[in-house]
């Protein structure tokens, strides 16, 4: 039992990676949407339109499978997130019709990158990181894995102080630079134009340092001790440096490779600090466990999605991003 | 306005919305596959323009329902904790199926709608293919879902905790294949003659263009087979409904008393002898249980089901009559797209699948209340306890509204500059 809730957990966890990694990378776009500037400002505009829009709806999906796996493997923690974190987790979801919709008026309404729905795809892009990263961070700092619902209290004790903490936000604000660093080192990639590589090279570096700013930030913010694993922290920054180095150096895959799992790292030593609990410091993995015939059958079908899942992901990074050395050849 | 109605509103609406989207973007793929299968076949470019146009169209669309799709499983959790705390374990196996389906359908949109210089014909065609079957999965998993809240299974009630859960007997639970049956056809139906309508009007205007000629004959051959399936499958709906939700089939038709040999109210003041009762359990003479049979806290609101089952089914009859024309027509050999009376019906037509479905939900969600899991949890014990709600409603209303006048000025443009020749 043991043995298989934590499975799942890890899988929630590779799936909220792989949103974080694509997804967010797709998010980092808008924010580079919003900051574009200078003599190449309409190129990396339609650089960026054209990495995403293939990809996007299928890179949105890892959110929601990792939302469905929690409502099914750890009913209870759903259930407490979705009450102690309406607020973010509402104000979230607006951000993300409003950057889906937005994109695709803008691509398909023919209106252009710099009409209307540009702004608002772009602006989207930027609120809807912060506040995932604040949901995220609301978690790790146990605030709502204590107690939840005495009456009594006032609507902002209850409902707004557990999730606007200090340390909250500056998880949001490093997401937001971890969406925006993704995606400027992807970038890097997606064009041989060596004007817009050499610009998100700059961006990338530039986000890059802002990544290990905020994750100082947290980490000094943080209300306890168990918000990063030490190993995986060290590693995260091998990583961060080689990423640096890359960037540095011009060796764009190298580089991809580097963010993309430093990025990661920083999610798993979220993750493994914080094991054996799900909601910290009251409820385990374990303790808000399905009953185990679900989460067998749940095994299952994941096994069974992977098959069809992974080829089929596979055949559309070839298509599409071929030229940018992701496929295997 | 109480929390419990707001929060039932903000569903109402969220699942409203969301549900155009979804039917549009599982019945389009298999419009845009035909088109595209014709071309390949034939070499006529109208059938590669066609293609082409409707798979812009159905971008748009497909993203937006993409995302309120979103939308909505959050609010499962964010609106109605409870029951979710109760039902995940149960019903999380149907939605982790629909999250490989929905992951399949996204991936070979993005190769269908993208790849159309980058991957070989068959290739493309067989993206589309995909994306049109694992669309289809994807609404028949959540349908599922929403099966079991009607007729809950594959559990123990010990002590009043659910025990000896077991995922595969909810699945298969009795509600899941009527409903999903009658849901598949709606959307095939909506939007085919949804597509036919749109182009019977362009072809009023014009009746020579072979552009529309051919959506016609496309979205006709999509959507009229559903539409004549579909009293069908409506009446295998309700004869389950009449054993398993006999509140329901009495407040659909509004019976006040339990009586054997029901009459059917057609109209107000019309009624046929024994219809109900034959209709509900093929037997003139059985009982159908009236509204007496339970306390008067566990109706539904009897007038607005009864007056949403009545929609439903006069527009999914007057579907049904317009596609047996369309057959007959057919049939004999004759060119529908100059026959002006069959257009306008058409014209009616289009917007009758989209309205019917909605009556359709309305029916099942308003019918099962006041529950929320049919005798096993009610909607007011669900409900998050954070108050306010009207303020997330109201957002996700505006939200709404403003996105949806967007989408149809949007698709308006489009449809208003497609090729007249």
């Amino acid at each position: 039992m043991l043995l298989l809730s934590h499975t799942l957990a890890g899988v929630i966890l590779v799936a909220l990676t792989a949103y974080v990694l694509l997804g967010g990378a797709d998010f980092g776009g808008g924010i580079w949407d919003l900051l574009a500037d200078g003599p190449r400002k309409t190129r990396q505009r339609e650089l960026i339109a054209h990495a995403i829009g293939p990809v996007w709806e299928a890179n949105h999906v890892w959110v929601i499978l990792a939302m469905v796996l929690l409502f099914t493997c750890f009913p209870r923690a759903f259930a407490r997130i979705a009450i102690a974190l309406h607020v973010p987790l509402t104000l979230m979801l607006i951000g993300i019709v409003l950057r889906g919709s937005a994109f695709v008026f803008q691509i398909y309404g023919g209106g252009g990158g710099q009409g209307r729905g540009g702004r608002v795809f772009a602006i989207a892009s930027l609120v809807t990181p912060v506040l995932l990263g604040i949901c995220v961070g609301t978690v790790a700092s146990g605030t709502i894995g204590a107690v939840v619902g005495i009456p009594g209290e006032t609507f902002y004790a209850l409902y707004v102080a557990p999730w606007l903490t200090s340390f909250s936000v500056a998880v949001g604000l490093l997401t937001l630079t971890c969406f925006a660093y993704l995606a400027a080192v992807y970038l890097t990639l997606e064009t041989r134009d060596p004007e817009l590589q050499a610009d998100f090279r700059l961006r990338a570096i530039v986000s890059g340092v802002w990544v290990l700013m905020m994750a100082g930030l947290a980490l000094a913010l943080a209300p306890h001790r168990h918000i990063a694993d030490h190993r995986l922290a060290v590693l995260m920054g091998l990583a961060a440096l080689t990423a640096f180095w890359a960037l540095w150096q011009r060796r764009y895959r190298v580089a991809r490779m580097a963010a993309a799992g430093q990025v990661a790292l920083i999610l798993w030593g979220w993750g493994v600090a914080q094991s054996p609990y799900l909601l910290p410091p009251g409820l385990t993995i374990a303790g808000a466990a399905a009953p185990r015939s679900t989460l067998e059958l749940v095994l299952i079908a994941l096994a069974v999605g992977a098959i069809v899942l992974f080829p089929s992901l596979y055949y559309l990074f070839k298509v599409f991003k071929a030229r940018t050395g992701l496929s295997v050849s | 306005m109480s929390d419990v109605l707001a929060a039932r509103s903000q569903m109402a609406v969220s699942l409203a919305f969301h549900i155009i989207f979804a039917i549009i973007g599982i019945a389009m793929p298999v419009l845009m596959v035909i088109a595209e299968r014709r071309w390949q076949r034939t070499r006529d470019p109208v059938y590669l323009d066609l293609a082409k146009r409707w798979a812009r169209g159905t971008a748009i669309l497909f993203a937006v329902g993409a995302v309120s799709g979103t939308v909505l499983s959050f609010e499962l959790g964010l609106l109605w904790p409870h029951f979710m705390e109760l039902a995940g374990p149960l019903i999380g196996l149907p939605f982790s199926l629909e999250g490989f389906a929905f992951f399949t359908e996204a991936i070979f949109l993005g190769v269908y709608l993208y790849g159309w210089d980058k991957v070989s014909p068959r290739a493309h065609l067989t993206a589309g293919i995909l994306v049109a079957v694992s669309g289809a999965l994807s609404g028949i998993f959540v349908v599922i879902a929403n099966a079991w809240m009607n007729t809950p299974t594959g559990y123990v009630i010990v002590d009043g905790v659910m025990r000896s859960v077991d995922p595969i007997a909810a699945m298969l639970t009795p509600a899941a294949f009527p409903q999903a049956l009658h849901m598949t056809l709606a959307a095939y139906a909506a939007t085919g003659l949804g597509v036919a309508g749109i182009h019977a009007l362009l072809l009023l205007r014009n009746r020579t263009s072979a552009f529309n000629r051919a959506a016609l004959a496309i979205g006709l051959l999509v959507g009229a087979p559903a539409a004549i399936l579909q009293p069908i499958s409506g009446d295998i709906a309700a004869r389950y409904v009449a054993r398993r939700q006999p509140v329901k089939l009495a407040a659909m038709e509004s019976v006040y008393k339990t009586q054997a040999g029901a009459p059917l109210k057609v109209l107000p003041g019309v009624e046929i002898p024994y219809a109900l009762s034959l209709l509900a359990f093929h037997d003139p003479k059985a009982v159908v249980q009236g509204l007496d049979s339970v306390p008067r806290d566990e109706w539904p609101n009897v007038g607005l089901v009864h007056f949403s089952f009545n929609v439903m089914v006069a527009l999914g009859t007057f579907m049904a009559f317009v596609s047996v024309w369309a057959g007959w027509l057919a049939l004999r050999k004759r060119d529908l797209a100059s026959r002006r009376r069959f257009l306008w019906a058409l014209v009616i037509a289009a917007p009758c699948g989209f309205i019917a479905t909605e009556a359709g939900w309305m029916v099942t969600e308003l019918g099962r209340q006041p529950w929320t899991i049919y005798r096993i949890l009610k909607t007011a014990d669900a409900v998050t306890p954070m108050p306010g709600l009207i303020v997330p409603f109201l957002a996700i209303t505006l939200l709404y509204c403003a996105l949806g006048a967007i989408v149809g000025w949007l698709l308006y443009r489009q449809i208003s500059r497609s090729p007249q020749t």
